[in-house]
């Protein structure tokens, strides 16, 4: 098991189980498992990455109104 | 049309040339014979079309090669398609030495992709295809992306008999993820052949090599160029390490992108897997792959950054063509490739 000292997430030997506070039991079975632990995950317990820092969005660069949805 | 899981049994047709290099070239396939440029090479835009199909097609025979081209499997180490092929990539690779930023170290580089943008990114295509969410335009995305992602973590293989320890035991461990953990319909090129078909396109290997741009050609062609050489090893390992760090967010925008234009749940799961599963291989191959690399030879450390800067390049052109086509409501596929000709409507 190996911490991320970036505040990144748990690396765990798969097959994993995990339960959660609700108590649902979340199964994977990668070889690695990357567990959040920074509680942003959308697909909590696994990692996806929500942990890293955020650029403010740039002021120079206005969305162009070519981008909006059609 | 094929199906998803004979997608890697069928060999591309020959593509049209697009210029005296690549006529060069796939002539000589066609022929069994020499190839015959009268120099062209010397002259050609090394991101251009014709340099860029050349290239693609001679890196073609190292994978799976093409339909319709006697003797085929033993032209892969043909010394004069070898010869062109090297005279093809200087220009390229100096091309990207030139044009591609040039981070303070392998760190800096790697660092600077990992920080998120708080909201929309401008020039991002995958923030782009998450707001418009047109199935059209994800069609096209997928055509396009099809050249890597069916032969999706291959050559990243290449790199394995160039490492040792921690740096090949990682790679390792991501490449037996991008192969599916030893189940067949769990190869990461599987899942995108039935992204494909639930999209409405051919999953057929190679099958819009004819559509795709010199633009989307070059960033195959660039991880062939480092997987192919040993002394770009330092190169390939940073072009992986950029690859990983920025699939998962972009995987998720993408999913999303999918999943608001309606497609199934097969083109959907290819992106939802890969938020996942990159969300590990990132942290591997930063902690193992890279680290492990720059602890045998440090003095590979600028090359890292360089195929971080590359890849970068690369996909910004790329980003810059497909955006400046959708915004202006024409296809970004090659002229006669529109995406109703490649797709069918849903």
């Amino acid at each position: 098991m190996r911490l991320d000292p970036d505040g990144g997430p748990l690396l765990v030997d798969g097959p994993v189980e995990v339960v959660t506070e609700d108590g649902t039991t979340h199964f994977s079975h990668r070889p690695t498992v990357a567990l959040c632990t920074c509680r942003r995950s959308a697909r909590y317990p696994w990692c996806d990455t929500s942990h890293r820092a955020r650029a403010p969005e740039r002021a120079d660069a206005p969305d162009s109104p070519e981008e909006e949805p059609r | 049309m094929t199906t998803p899981a004979r997608s890697r049994l069928t060999r591309p047709r020959l593509p049209e040339p697009r210029g005296p290099v690549s006529a060069g070239v796939v002539e000589a396939l066609r022929s069994g014979g020499s190839p015959v440029t009268d120099g062209a090479e010397a002259t050609a835009d090394p991101y251009g079309e014709d340099l860029q199909l050349a290239l693609y097609v001679l890196y073609e025979l190292h994978y799976q090669g093409f339909a319709g081209a006697p003797a085929d499997d033993s032209r892969e180490w043909d010394p004069e398609l070898l010869a062109l092929r090297a005279t093809l990539e200087q220009p390229f690779l100096a091309a990207l030495r030139a044009d591609a930023e040039r981070p303070a170290s392998a760190a800096a580089a790697l660092d600077a992709l990992l920080v998120e943008p708080a909201g929309h990114r401008p020039g991002s295509v995958s923030h782009h295809l998450r707001r418009t969410h047109r199935l059209p335009e994800l069609r096209e995305y997928a055509a396009l992306r099809s050249l890597y992602h069916l032969k999706e973590a291959d050559p990243h293989a290449w790199m394995i008999p160039r490492l040792r320890g921690r740096a090949k035991a990682g790679l390792a461990a991501v490449e037996y993820d991008e192969f599916g953990a030893g189940r067949a319909e769990d190869v990461h090129a599987r899942l995108y052949a039935e992204l494909m078909a639930e999209l409405g396109l051919d999953p057929a290997y190679g099958h819009y090599l004819d559509a795709a741009p010199a633009a989307a050609l070059a960033t195959v062609n660039l991880m062939s160029l480092f997987g192919l050489h040993r002394a770009l090893r330092g190169a390939l390992v940073g072009h992986f390490a950029a690859v990983e760090v920025t699939s998962s967010p972009g995987s998720r925008r993408l999913a999303d992108a999918l999943r608001k234009a309606g497609a199934g749940p097969a083109a959907v799961r290819f992106y939802e897997e890969h938020v996942e599963a990159d969300a590990v291989h990132e942290q591997v191959v930063r902690r193992d792959v890279v680290a492990g690399l720059l602890a045998d030879e440090p003095e590979l450390d600028a090359d890292v950054a360089f195929g971080v800067a590359a890849t970068s390049l690369l996909e910004d052109r790329l980003g810059a063509l497909l955006l400046d086509a959708w915004t202006q409501d024409r296809s970004a596929l090659l002229p006669g490739h529109h995406a109703d000709a490649v797709a069918r409507p849903a």
